[in-house]
């Protein structure tokens, strides 16, 4: 792996780092499954992209992207908890209902921001190359992130969201409202996720409605890397955990394009096969190693 | 003697060693949206173009398989491997690339609509270090060749995947065309290939005949448009030459193989030193017509006499 792929995959790792914290705030905390994100991303970019296009300023662009994917989880939420429709269904629902609206939204499906003003301008005026300051941008923007989901878990609301997820009776009897839990966790994750999108869209200089696809599966495979890696034991470690996780996905797509063993080559097909390999070589290695450490 | 043995040892070595030493020996990464088999004969023809030129070519291939983030890595592990020329086939990638690439010269094919995507500031002086070649259907054609078949035609069907930038272009064009010559255009969009059957059934009895573009989407399961067609002799026509053995009528379309030829020959000038900012983009004129007379039959029209005769493939 060169420095440019090394650095490129932590920069994806920070930009779709957002997006994973805001599946494990639903996948995790709140135990709702939830599809909507596939969704939402493109959401984030298309609402970023139009705004900045229509001369709104790029940092702007990203509060738009952000509120826009609330309302979406939003919906998701109200679907779920007013409507009474399944937690899963009610995800598909936006999330499909999110293609036709994102199409709208950009008026095309493929929507160039290549020559416009992004978020990364200010960071190329100082003298930073696209190859450092896009990891660097990225990655106070999900530290902060960080931050903040770790002190708001730790407020009253947090606690009652972290608890509407493990025992909903419990929560209920303490005289909580369950549904207003649920749709504002929804909201603040696929706000999350929209913020992801709209700074993935200025870094890969389009929006475009297909960008969405395979979120959720990237989303849960690196949450699941994450805590299996580094552990869950307290709330704070999970998402640093999560963010963790996202960035080691990244990095073993990286691998796996740069890859090659001797005279052996691999086709260019077979990406996808060697990026499953190398998450297996990850997730398996704590255990091969404690194992070892046992005898 | 032994001088001259020499003499002409040193003479073959300074006639020899530029030959050698120039040794056109290139790297060229390409970075690819996903394996289908027209993105797969332009790169085919690419390469045999400059082999059969004779440059000595190390080729490092990327495929993202159909991820744009992917697409975005594999940019950056481009940017790594520091090629003398990057080629970008379809529109996603070529947009990744021109994203993170800034000084290698981008060769980009197989993308409709280069100015919209923002690829080239204009198809005649692209501006910065990307130029190619655009894919954009001679849909007028198709048109007036839909046209022989069926003279007296007032509706016509297309089925396209409302999320593909180069399909919605190609609708805008074949909107203005199918207007300019009194046909109406009726739409039916996927989101998917599973839809495409539903889509198919739903213009029967409003059109006369179906269009079907170079939608990666929809082609990929050409054969489900193929067995409604039949079943309700519906005329189908393609935009890429593949499609008229899995059950179009005729197609006139863009032969991708020779797309990337000619993308070689592109390349060749830049490998030359030609500077990519006032080299136009470029589309290929020489067209191909495929005919299949046994799906006209199933379809219930005749293949008219002059598109036998200039047809380039009569599909048995």
């Amino acid at each position: 792996m060169t420095w440019y792929a090394f650095f490129g995959a932590l920069e994806q790792g920070f930009a779709y780092g957002l997006m994973v914290l805001g599946v494990y705030l639903t996948f995790r905390v709140l135990d709702f499954p939830d599809l909507t994100v596939d969704g939402s991303l493109p959401l984030g970019a298309a609402v970023s992209a139009v705004a900045i296009t229509a001369g709104v300023h790029p940092y702007l662009s990203l509060i738009l992207a952000l509120g826009a994917g609330f309302l979406a989880g939003m919906v998701t939420g109200i679907l779920n908890t007013k409507f009474k429709i399944l937690h899963l269904l009610a995800s598909i629902l936006t999330m499909i209902a999110l293609y036709s609206i994102n199409i709208r939204i950009m008026g095309r499906p493929n929507m160039t921001l290549l020559g416009k003003n992004t978020i990364l301008d200010p960071f190329y005026a100082m003298g930073l190359s696209p190859s450092e300051a896009a990891p660097i941008l990225f990655g106070i923007v999900s530290l902060l992130a960080v931050i903040f989901l770790i002190w708001f878990l730790h407020t009253a609301f947090g606690l009652a969201l972290l608890a509407t997820g493990d025992n909903k009776q419990m929560i209920t009897s303490q005289g909580v409202n369950t549904h207003r839990v649920i749709i504002f966790g929804v909201g603040l994750s696929n706000g999350l996720v929209a913020l992801s999108g709209a700074m993935i869209c200025q870094n890969q200089g389009a929006a475009d409605v297909n960008m969405g696809v395979g979120t959720i599966v990237a989303g849960l495979a690196s949450v699941i890397i994450g805590e299996t890696v580094f552990g869950s034991r307290s709330i704070s470690r999970a998402i640093i955990a999560a963010l963790l996780g996202s960035i080691m996905y990244r990095l073993a797509i990286a691998l796996a394009l740069g890859l090659k063993l001797g005279r052996f080559s691999f086709t260019p097909s077979d990406l996808n096969l060697i990026t499953a390999i190398l998450v297996v070589a990850a997730l398996t290695l704590p255990q091969v190693r404690a194992r070892f450490r046992l005898k | 003697m032994k001088k001259l043995t020499v003499f002409l040892v040193i003479l073959s070595l300074f006639c020899v060693a530029p030959v050698v030493f120039a040794g056109d020996k290139y790297t060229v990464s390409v970075n690819q949206i996903v394996e289908h088999p027209a993105l797969d004969a332009v790169r085919k023809g690419f390469q045999d173009m400059l082999k059969e030129k004779g440059y000595d070519v190390t080729y490092n291939v990327h495929i993202a398989q159909g991820n744009i983030s992917t697409a975005n890595l594999i940019a950056k592990q481009i940017l790594g491997e520091k090629p003398d020329l990057v080629l970008a086939i379809a529109t996603p990638t070529a947009q990744a690339c021109a994203q993170v690439i800034k000084k290698t010269p981008i060769l980009i094919t197989a993308v409709t609509d280069p100015v919209g995507a923002g690829l080239v500031a204009s198809l005649e002086k692209p501006g910065a270090n990307i130029t190619g070649m655009t894919d954009m259907s001679p849909v007028d054609r198709q048109v007036e060749l839909i046209q022989e078949f069926i003279p007296g035609i007032k509706k016509l069907g297309i089925i396209y995947n409302s999320g593909e930038a180069n399909s919605v272009s190609i609708l805008e064009v074949l909107k203005k065309e199918s207007a300019a010559r009194g046909i109406e255009v009726e739409e039916a969009t996927v989101t998917n290939s599973s839809g495409v059957t539903q889509a198919a059934k739903s213009l029967v009895g409003r059109v006369q005949a179906i269009y079907i573009p170079t939608d990666n989407t929809v082609v990929s399961v050409f054969e489900a448009i193929t067995k409604v067609s039949i079943e309700n002799k519906l005329p189908l026509f393609a935009a890429d030459v593949d499609s008229v053995s899995r059950g179009a009528i005729a197609a006139l379309a863009i032969d991708y193989y020779q797309m990337g030829r000619q993308s070689g020959l592109m390349a060749e000038r830049i490998f030359k030193g030609a500077g990519t900012s006032d080299m136009p983009v470029e589309s290929l004129l020489d067209l191909k017509l495929y005919v299949n007379p046994a799906n006209a039959k199933d379809m219930g029209v005749k293949v008219p006499e002059s598109v036998t005769k200039r047809a380039d493939e009569i599909i048995k």
